[in-house]
């Protein structure tokens, strides 16, 4: 498969716009509004609900059918404080990553301090 | 949609490892190819893997009163395509099987199939199709739910395809019931995190989203203010 297509789909591209700011910061609120929205619907059907792990559900429910792991995982964390502890270093190894890229990207753009005729290029506020 | 370290029958890993394994060696020359040949676009793969990175570590509860984790593969199959995708999640799932007990190395290959292949391609499709009648927020949205869904839709059918007690359809049901009805909220917020990214890569990256096809060019006839 062809890497770069630039045409891919060729019917009615959108005119390339900037961004607005104001909409990506109300999308960021209803995601906050959704993950506490999620919270207070469980908690208002089930008051004690613990929020277990689905995969753990599904290894519960397997469990009860009778079904027996033949294999082991090779490391097991331990604890759920240890395990919930490499999980958070793996948001954070990845959060690096992308903070990395995006300042990087956006030093790159503002080294190249060319606008193309026709675009804005104040998407950068000044910090 | 993680399936847990030795809860396939051997036969069923094997199957899922040889289904996986064409794409992921394709993926990884579509990978190693897009890095040779368009090295601007290395900070956007890595973003790209690391969004998924981030995402998958991430459980956060549902309405169902237990908690799962999104995919976070929708933005890396829009940009890059699928296959760099399936490359991208096999790195994270070996992170997980191997250093977390998260998953397992029996069940790579079916974990590999729902993340990284099943979820990418359907997103991607919606993507393409939602492209052509939509913004681009709504068509990354579309395709973020849609891999996130979809991957635990798969991941049901595995498990029901292996243990189809009492019936393969009951089976499938059981474990939509475990994985499918949670994963909605949080396909809801993936699909949300996604569009917030590819719109602050909008802004900062727009001559590579440009050259990927993502963005088009802007025309004398079209003012590029909104």
């Amino acid at each position: 498969m062809p890497e770069q297509t630039p045409a891919t789909v060729p019917s009615a591209p959108a005119p390339r716009t900037r961004p607005r700011a104001w909409v990506t910061w109300v999308l960021a609120a209803v995601v906050v509004v959704v993950f506490a929205a999620s919270m207070v619907i469980a908690r208002l059907n089930s008051p004690d609900t613990e929020f277990g792990g689905s995969d753990s559900a599904a290894v519960e429910t397997l469990e009860a059918d009778g079904v027996e792991p033949w294999f082991r995982p090779l490391f097991e964390p331990g604890s759920a404080e240890v395990e919930s502890g490499l999980f958070a270093l793996q948001a954070a190894i990845g959060a690096g990553i992308i903070g990395y890229a995006l300042g990087a990207l956006g030093a790159r753009r503002r080294a190249s301090g060319q606008t193309e005729p026709g675009q804005r290029n104040d998407e950068l506020p000044e910090r | 949609m993680h399936i847990a370290e030795g809860f396939l029958p051997a036969a069923h890993c094997a199957v899922w490892y040889a289904a996986s394994t064409p794409f992921v060696v394709h993926g990884a020359r579509a990978a190693i190819r897009q890095v040779r040949e368009h090295p601007e676009n290395r900070l956007l793969l890595a973003a790209a893997g690391a969004f998924t990175f981030v995402l998958s570590a991430l459980k956060m509860p549902s309405v169902t009163g237990s908690s799962s984790h999104p995919t976070g593969t929708g933005v890396g199959a829009v940009l890059f395509r699928p296959p760099v995708m399936a490359f991208l999640g096999t790195i994270v799932l070996l992170f997980q099987a191997l250093l977390l007990a998260h998953g397992g190395i029996t069940t790579l290959g079916a974990n590999v199939f729902s993340m990284a292949i099943a979820g990418p391609w359907a997103g991607y499709g919606v993507y393409l199709l939602l492209r052509r009648i939509g913004s681009l927020d709504v068509a990354v949205f579309g395709a973020a739910f849609v891999a996130d869904l979809v991957t635990y839709v798969v991941t049901s059918f595995q498990l029901a395809a292996a243990y189809p007690t009492p019936t393969f359809g009951a089976a499938v049901t059981k474990f939509m019931a475990v994985f499918a009805v949670t994963q909605v909220p949080l396909a809801i917020i993936e699909g949300l995190v996604s569009v917030i990214l590819v719109r602050v890569l909008s802004s900062l990256a727009t001559d590579e989203l440009t050259g990927l096809g993502i963005l088009t060019r802007p025309t004398a006839e079209e003012p590029t203010h909104a």
